[in-house]
């Protein structure tokens, strides 16, 4: 049954009334976790307390890492008065104590309700305090309702490329490559490796390998994003040779900028097969009039010896998956390249883990977050970790799942799993 | 916002410490009001945010870390994603049966919830939560959005309970009117008005006790629930570590109440002394002295009040004698390598003390301790245990914590998550604690427990590959 099907096929009302262990997030938390990939960053949630500090322990707890982030405190004065005062104060407050490069102003369900100009109050920012004309700030509606994670990753991207990239004369070399929620900060890291094995010059908006990839900074500060793309940089992104968008969910900003800025445009909705990896690969050779480096070609023919080796355990096999829809897409693709079928494939908008339950029967696998470890507990099948958050398993800032690399880690880490499964199951039927 | 208790209200707690400078006496035995601070004491449990500071939890939050421990229960959430979706499966408070309690049910508002009302929708949760789940009861949870825009959750709750013949129990958590600790006393305050006293105990007759402000993290109250047991000792219910709803329906049945390191759910335990006489003692569960002594005023009590024969004092000293040798001989090796250790301390209020406990038991010293969640009177306390050298960390952030631990030599920091990363990316040794660690450090065990973990962290031999330069750089 494919996603949409399936989507057709839960009952609506029952989706509608409640939701029960629901792995969507909110599209604040996805604002934050782009702003990150901004160098010098600090995200500012436009709410309540309890918003920023929900969304930091979930962003801390996956990465493993210092987050800032940062909230406007509102409270029941603040709320019936109108929040702009505070984002006011928050932002002198975080001027003057973080020295930040940027601050992105999030919005949230209970001052988007309030209906809290957030643009208005950093126009009147600006009036009030000449002193702080040259701190870039970025202003993004990220409501509660607007969606999930990646529509709020989405957003950040779009505002982020509509505040500070400007047209301009073409930069030889340089590629913009904007990419979606689904992209982990190793990911991302894959992707600028390859197009600069071309001798080309990745410019990743937003870039998360710099800033959230765990590497060990002793005596950095942990009160701004320590790494990723700088609002320079930022600033050219409109001036590349190609603009390439990764993700649906970002292709929207993406062809805005490519309009606004007169630039052609490319775009993937995963990096996860084999053919949309050749496919880059053929546009980077094309753009750079370079050779491949000899390390994709040998790498191109190790995934070849994995999909045969692996194909067994793929074959035939029934998967459930809930993910959110870009990363849904890929990992759909990857499985159905591998001789795998999708029993079911939901995103957060399309249901919960409680209506994954119910509605698929026997499965081989499931592919979720660790929210969905209770779930593959009761349903006795084996869980492979994807998304976010994943608060059970170790090094998510380091991992792979594009690229001919990444191919090779899921090819050979689903293939594991369902090897072991396998194994287990002739383990039981023989004793 | 509709027939909610006013924070005033609420805020007014005679029996905590943090009210001291209003109020000037509370039931804290142990409290000399000292002079300095007592302004900021004064506010303690609100502890307002400011705006561009990254701060902890909302009252919301507060209140689900005090009421979702109850397993048979249906926690759901009247908001938006932001709170329903951040709130399910992540803290570690175990059950040893239901587990309920670890589903998320949220209603998640969409916008046109949010501008036509979704009191409705609310009912329909409720009906179809009861429907296909058979819960003890079900717990409806107010969030900023729908206290904003004047869902009336109180009269939505009475109706379905009516409906359904069911609990269905409001808790008025906006998470804007205030910090999580705040929250903490929103939930008490729901099973004060809500739950205790709604329902008769079984079984009346053998002598129990209610532990009051213990989540079970780790199962840390199991250990607790042992030596009370082999005391003969009930817990008729634990509010709310692996706590069932009937139990605390049924809470005033006991015969005392015993309050952990619990600050906020004091409130709790002064009302039950009100309503129904039951009177409370405030104890910790961390540290082999306050174990023992806890067993001794539980004992004490039940004695007095002759629901136990007078030979339970043998029989608790006899267990007191046999755990603490057994625990110091478990504990021997570690502590011949970690005698004489210097901690600093970071970590808020109350888990200051559990921590100061059983480094005593260690033999380890605590040389500097933050004070920033603290009253007066904890200061001075503070002040007492770690001696005139003692720093007490008034300042927060990481650039404080690493000028304290350069200052004093330590060997290493304990800290909360925040300071987690801070800490280990400037190469110091450090132990984790806070609610979403997997090791009970509760009861005579659990101080082993926590032994073995100070030693692995501070002879693991990561440190010094940490601060080992790099081949290509320059040691002068
Ligand atoms: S209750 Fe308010 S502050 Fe808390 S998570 Fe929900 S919207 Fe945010």
């Amino acid at each position: 049954m494919s996603a949409t099907q399936l989507s057709q096929s839960l009952a609506p009302t029952a989706r509608a009334i409640v939701s029960t262990d629901t792995f969507k997030h909110s599209p604040a938390l996805g604002a934050a976790l782009a702003l990150l990939g901004v160098k010098g960053s600090i995200p500012l949630l436009h709410g309540a307390q309890g918003c920023t500090a929900a969304a930091k322990v979930k962003l801390v707890n996956h990465f493993l890492e210092a987050i800032p982030l940062a909230t406007t405190a509102m409270d029941e004065v603040s709320t019936v008065l109108g929040g702009e005062e505070n984002i006011i104060q928050a932002v002198l407050a975080l001027a003057k104590k973080s020295q930040p490069e940027l601050v992105g102003v999030c919005s949230t369900a209970l001052t988007a309700t309030r209906g809290d100009d957030l643009a208005g109050a950093v126009r009147l920012l600006r009036k009030q305090q000449p002193q702080l004309a040259a701190l870039p700030i970025c202003v993004i509606e990220s409501p509660d309702f607007m969606g999930g994670m990646q529509e709020g990753f989405a957003a950040a991207v779009a505002s982020l490329l509509q505040t500070f990239a400007e047209p301009g004369a073409i930069i030889a070399g340089q590629i913009t490559i904007v990419v979606g929620a689904s992209l982990a900060p190793g990911d991302v890291q894959e992707i600028k490796d390859l197009v600069e094995a071309f001798g080309l010059d990745a410019l990743l908006v937003p870039d998360l390998a710099d800033s959230l990839d765990g590497h060990f900074a002793a005596s950095a500060s942990t009160a701004v994003a320590q790494g990723g793309v700088t609002v320079e940089r930022l600033r050219l992104a409109g001036r590349s040779e190609q603009i390439v968008a990764i993700g649906a969910s970002v292709l929207p900003a993406a062809r805005l900028l490519a309009e606004r800025c007169e630039r052609p445009l490319v775009s993937f909705d995963h990096l996860m097969t084999l053919e949309a990896v050749d496919d880059l690969i053929r546009l980077l050779m094309q753009w750079s009039g370079r050779a491949v480096p000899e390390r994709y070609r040998r790498q191109r023919r190790q995934v070849q010896d994995a999909l045969l080796d692996t194909h067994f355990y793929f074959g035939h096999k029934q998967v459930a998956l809930a993910l959110e829809r870009d990363l849904l897409t890929g990992v759909e693709a990857f499985l159905r390249s591998c001789g795998a079928s999708i029993a079911i494939g939901l995103t957060p908008q399309m249901g919960d883990l409680h209506q994954l339950e119910q509605a698929c029967g026997d499965v081989d696998l499931l592919i979720s977050s660790s929210q969905a470890s209770d779930l593959a507990g009761r349903m006795g099948v084996s869980l492979y970790r994807l998304g976010f958050p994943i608060v059970d398993r170790l090094g998510n800032g380091l991992r792979v799942s594009v690229g001919y690399g990444g191919l090779l880690n899921l090819l050979i880490g689903i293939g594991n799993q369902l090897l072991i499964d396998e194994l287990a199951v002739n383990d039981f039927s023989s004793a | 916002m509709v027939h909610a208790p006013s924070n005033r209200e609420l805020l007014n707690e005679p029996a905590c410490p943090h009210n001291h400078a209003v109020h000037g006496h509370g039931a804290d035995a142990g409290s000399q009001a000292a002079g300095q601070g007592r302004k900021k004491a004064a506010n303690g449990c609100k502890q307002k945010a400011l705006p561009g500071e990254a701060q902890g939890g909302c009252a919301f939050d507060g209140s689900l870390i005090t009421l979702v421990p109850i397993t048979d229960v249906a926690h759901l959430v009247h908001g938006p994603i932001a709170c329903g979706g951040h709130s399910w499966g992540t803290r570690g408070s175990l059950s040893s049966g239901p587990t309920l309690h670890r589903h998320g049910f949220t209603t998640d508002l969409s916008e046109h919830d949010i501008i036509f009302g979704a009191e409705t929708k609310l009912r329909q949760a409720i009906s179809a939560i009861a429907l296909e789940h058979a819960p003890a009861a079900i717990f409806v949870y107010a969030t900023c959005v729908t206290a904003l825009i004047g869902e009336d959750i109180e009269a939505v709750c009475r109706a379905m309970a009516q409906e359904l013949s069911l609990p269905v129990i409001p808790v008025h958590s906006a998470g804007y009117r205030g910090s999580k600790n705040f929250g903490n006393r929103l939930g008490g305050q729901a099973l004060l008005d809500h739950v205790i006293g709604t329902r008769d105990a079984d079984d009346d007759l053998t002598p129990s006790i209610n532990i009051i402000g213990e989540y079970n993290i780790a199962g840390e109250l199991w250990s607790i629930e042992l030596l009370l047991r082999v005391l003969g000792i009930k817990i008729q219910a634990k509010i709310t570590g692996d706590g069932r709803y009937v139990d605390i329906a049924a809470a005033h049945c006991a015969d005392l109440n015993v309050v952990i390191c619990s600050k906020a759910l004091l409130n709790v335990a002064r009302t039950m002394e009100q309503r129904y006489g039951i009177p409370f003692i405030e104890a910790s569960f961390y540290g082999s002295a306050n174990v023992s002594q806890c067993l001794r005023q539980i004992v004490d009590y039940l004695v007095d009040a002759q629901v136990v024969p007078l030979s339970l004092i043998d029989d608790c000293e006899a267990l007191i004698e046999s755990q603490t040798a057994r625990m110091k001989r478990r504990l021997a090796p570690y502590r011949a390598r970690l005698e004489g250790k210097k901690i600093v301390l970071y970590t808020g209020g109350v888990k200051s003390w559990s921590i100061i406990a059983a480094a005593q038991d260690l033999g380890m010293q605590i040389v500097a301790t933050s004070v920033r969640k603290s009253t007066a009177d904890d200061q001075a306390r503070m002040r007492d245990l770690l001696g005139p050298e003692g720093i007490l960390m008034e300042k927060g952030g990481a650039s404080e914590i690493l000028r304290v631990i350069d200052a004093t030599g330590a060997d290493m920091l304990i800290a909360g998550g925040r300071n987690q990363y801070t800490a280990l990316k400037a190469g110091i040794p450090f132990l984790h604690i806070n609610q979403e660690r997997h090791h009970p450090y509760a009861g005579y065990q659990g101080i082993v427990e926590m032994a073995k973990e100070i030693d692995e962290s501070m002879h693991s031999p990561v440190w010094e590959q940490v601060r080992r330069p790099a081949p290509w750089e320059v040691t002068a």
